[in-house]
């Protein structure tokens, strides 16, 4: 019986497909970024010959990596693909300040269970969270797409991960993800999707954070049933009981630890209390990873009515504007500031090191986002290390790595859907 | 001759061009061949010459989706790329723009500076005491867009997509 992706794949090649065919498909969406956009619309027109895209409906346009502009250039190149979007017709364009292309994709009704999703932006496994197909590609892959309306693919085998119980206390999502890198490292899921199981008590961005780290090892698409979501689209996958899997790994949530990813690999994991004392410069929270509603209200209840240390800077950058406006309405957003954090704008920020937040030589950042390659927020010579929004808090009032279950004692966190643990 | 640059495993996308060096961030576009390894290896783009082989371990081009990366490569001339398991949206760009790559792990064959002759029609290797290396062919399918010189003259020639039967 068919896998998720394998349900997703049959239905855009239009015919029954099983893991390790190549197909052709039709696409349902396309997201193309700023960062990419200008070299996919030279692609289009100059080499393809294409004048328009196929179907303009379909696509998504999203100013997210530079926004707002941090140099002539990007603004120029910024304006080129507003007059482009124009001049196609194409109606969704989410322009500086409305977000990351993955949330905000997601907050707008676009991506939808069942859906096969390119994106120019290897997080684009990120869809994964509402049942969706989504899978980055490179520029020419996606001008192809934008001119035909099609891609190809080869059908892939699928990994589980699969959790059980729930999770303790300053614990969450990312802790699960980190300790899936941990286990199947950096090119486990090679050419294959990696299913999440046992999730279901997570909202849909909790679910991102799944998704978009699922790339981390390596995987073409990461996928949670949608099962629970009150979401419609052209198909909701469903986990088959038959399907056959290439691997599965069992997590169990209730004896896991908050983890961490210390530099330069994101698979190089450890418990955080394999570590000794580090002290950091920069507490980073943000990113299509974590920085959702749900990322700043956890730091939030840590954060409540206490300063952070003396000499850490605490940037937090949301991932879309809505997910701020529910901050700033529910009081989320004050209690940061009132912490010492400051705010950027929603937006990919420091992720790729071009600006808001871009790191000096020898800086530590603790960062709640995907990646801490050597030189990823600026200088190949700071450290970075990744961990869940708990931790970031906690670490931002102490100034050095620190379990958020040492510093909450007693006080209730949220965590999954609106379920509160005693701490 | 070519000349090997050997590589480690897990060399990630941010590594052969860093974010702060994409095409975005540049005046002047072609300015991208000066690039590759700008960080991870100054030396490489001062000296590398057309034709040159990267020999890497596995998980070769894992991370961001940007082309650029195999791009810069593509700039400098690189004939081949050679790793036990490369990552799969690097994999896919490289393709798409024409540079041979062959999973095979060569990194304790071959090593940093080694002088080669690369016979890329028939997947042999000779090293400089007269060694053959045999690679594992790639796909048909594969093969076939390397050939047309990458997915657009594919395309364009062919009117479909690779694996999708004339």
């Amino acid at each position: 019986m068919p896998t998720m992706s394998e349900q997703i794949l049959s239905r855009v090649a239009g015919r029954p497909v099983r893991a390790g065919e190549v197909v052709t498909a039709n696409v349902d969406l396309v997201m193309v970024h700023d960062s990419l956009a200008p070299g996919i619309i030279r692609i289009l027109h100059n080499e393809l010959g294409a004048e328009r895209v196929w179907d303009p409906r379909r696509v998504a346009v999203v100013i997210d990596h530079v926004a707002p502009a941090a140099s002539v250039q990007t603004a120029e190149k910024q304006q080129e693909v507003r007059r482009w979007v124009r001049a196609q017709g194409i109606p969704n364009l989410f322009d500086v300040g409305r977000g990351i292309s993955h949330p905000v994709l997601v907050e707008e009704g676009l991506a939808q269970p069942g859906m096969l999703i390119l994106g120019s932006d290897s997080h684009s496994t990120a869809y994964g969270c509402v049942g969706a197909f989504g899978t980055g590609m490179g520029s020419t892959d996606i001008a192809l797409a934008l001119a035909t309306g099609k891609t190809w693919l080869r059908v892939p085998e699928t990994i589980v991960a699969r959790a059980r119980g729930s999770f303790g206390f300053g614990v969450g999502p990312k802790d699960l993800a980190l300790r899936a890198a941990r286990l199947l490292r950096a090119d486990g899921a090679t050419y294959a999707t990696i299913e999440w199981h046992g999730v279901e008590q997570l909202s849909v961005m909790e679910r991102m954070t799944l998704a978009t780290l699922s790339i981390e090892m390596g995987a073409k698409a990461g996928l949670i049933p949608p099962a629970g979501l009150d979401l419609t689209g052209p198909l909701v996958p469903t986990v088959d009981a038959d399907a056959q899997y290439l691997q599965v790994v069992e997590i169990d949530l209730s004896q896991l630890e908050p983890q961490i990813s210390a530099p330069h690999y994101v698979d190089n994991v450890a418990d955080l209390s394999e570590l000794g004392r580090v002290a950091v410069d920069v507490v980073y929270l943000g990113t299509c990873t974590n920085g959702h509603y749900e990322d700043m209200a956890v730091a939030a209840q840590i954060l409540a009515g206490r300063r952070i240390a003396p000499g850490v800077r605490m940037i937090v950058v949301p991932a879309s504007a809505q997910a701020l406006h529910r901050a700033a309405a529910d009081g989320t957003l004050a209690t940061l500031l009132a912490a010492g954090a400051t705010i950027g704008t929603p937006g990919c920020g420091a992720c790729i090191g071009r600006h808001m937040g871009v790191l000096a030589p020898g800086e530590v950042c603790l960062f709640t986002g995907n990646r801490n390659f050597r030189g990823r927020m600026g200088s190949p010579e700071a450290q970075i290390y990744l961990a869940s929004p708990a931790v970031a808090a906690a670490t931002a009032l102490t100034g050095y790595l620190t379990d958020p279950r040492s510093v909450v004692e007693g006080l209730p966190v949220t965590t999954g859907n609106g379920t509160v643990q005693a701490g | 001759m070519a000349r090997v640059w050997l590589f480690g495993p897990d060399i990630n996308t941010d590594q052969i061009v860093p974010g702060r060096y994409a095409p975005y961030m540049l005046k002047d576009e072609s300015e991208l061949r000066r690039y590759p390894f700008i960080e991870h290896r100054p030396d490489f783009a001062a000296s590398v010459r057309p034709g040159d082989i990267i020999v890497a371990g596995k998980n070769f081009g894992c991370g961001s989706s940007r082309e650029y990366a195999p791009l810069a490569l593509r700039m400098v001339g690189i004939g081949a790329i050679i790793a036990p398991l490369f990552a799969r949206i690097f994999f896919r760009n490289a393709l798409n723009l024409g540079i041979p790559c062959f999973t095979a792990d060569l990194t304790s064959e071959l090593t940093d500076g080694d002088e080669v002759e690369l016979d890329l029609e028939n997947g042999i290797i000779t090293t400089g005491n007269g060694r053959s290396i045999h690679l594992p062919p790639p796909p048909l399918f594969l093969r076939e867009v390397w050939a047309a010189g990458g997915i657009v003259p594919f395309y364009r020639q062919y009117g479909r997509f690779p694996g999708e039967v004339a």
